[in-house]
């Protein structure tokens, strides 16, 4: 995947499938110490902890437990590409967090990418989930929710096509402010 | 903190959604979400979808996502649902493919037939 934005989308969508009612998408770029972290948290299902155990292994989970796949191996790679790594944290009934780092200056480091656009989709797509995205750059930092857009939002639903172009202003905004590389 | 005003208002937005996503009546788009369908540029494809239904002012239709359905090769894919008619996939949807097939298909009720795939 060209983007990190992409791999969040993707890694987004098991939440989703996974029944959470929550996603936190946190992403923090510190310049002094060259590290990038994205981290997506639920509160869905949870991942069995047979499946854990081997789910950044491609030929283990590829097939028999479709459901994962191939995506948190992809985000994996793209993260040892990038001098870090990634790892998954999850308890059944509880949910799971996906952390991702990489040296921020590698060269190999995809960049983020338009985190607008999948922010945007994601949360007029499915509107009944609570999603918060946070933001740090240093100490500038960007926050929004589900919540906070309803507001701006006003009289077009949350679900609504017509939500999609104002979401993506409020985010791409609020990250100009912060001022993402 | 909010009001109980506001979250009123959010549960009244949720709840219409909920009741529009679950009524067999609409118009469904569904795009595939999976690894292979975003690797292959479904955020864009589901970008022009939401652009071109916005574009048109057009609020009955639901657009969902699913999963990986067994033809990655094929990526994009898209399937319309149309009450009381067969569901139809369309293969490598691109941006300009999708806004075609939302005017066409979704809009009039024609089938891009040049661009549907085989399903199971």
């Amino acid at each position: 995947m060209r983007e990190l934005s992409l791999h969040i989308l993707d890694i987004a969508q098991n939440s989703i499938e996974a029944g959470a009612d929550n996603i936190e998408i946190v992403v923090s770029e510190d310049e002094s110490s060259d590290v990038l972290t994205i981290r997506i948290a639920d509160d869905g299902s949870g991942i069995p902890a047979e499946i854990l155990k081997s789910i950044t292994d491609p030929f283990v989970t590829s097939r028999k437990t479709r459901r994962v796949g191939l995506g948190i191996p992809l985000f994996r790679e793209a993260a040892r590409m990038a001098g870090g790594d990634l790892e998954v944290r999850s308890a059944i009934g509880e949910g799971t967090e996906i952390k991702a780092d990489f040296r921020l200056s590698n060269i190999d480091r995809a960049p983020l990418g338009d985190m607008a656009e999948t922010m945007a989709l994601l949360i007029v797509c499915n509107p009944e989930v609570n999603f918060e995205y946070r933001h740090t750059r240093g100490k500038a930092r960007f926050v929004c929710s589900t919540n906070t857009l309803v507001e701006i939002l006003g009289d077009i639903p949350l679900g609504s096509p017509s939500a999609v172009p104002v979401i993506r202003k409020v985010i791409k905004e609020g990250l100009e402010h912060v001022q993402v590389s | 903190m909010k009001t109980v005003e506001e979250l009123e208002r959010i549960r009244k937005q949720a709840q219409a959604m909920t009741r529009l996503r679950e009524g067999g009546e609409t118009t469904k788009i569904v795009v595939g979400m999976g690894t292979c369908g975003i690797a292959a540029g479904a955020r864009e494809t589901l970008s022009a979808i939401m652009d071109e239904l916005a574009r048109r002012n057009i609020q009955d239709v639901i657009v969902t996502q699913t999963g990986c359905i067994g033809l990655c090769e094929q990526e994009p894919i898209i399937t319309v649902v149309m009450p009381g008619r067969e569901k139809v996939a369309y293969g490598k949807v691109s941006m300009e493919k999708a806004r075609k097939i939302v005017a066409s298909h979704v809009v009039n009720g024609q089938v891009v037939g040049e661009w549907v795939i085989p399903t199971g």
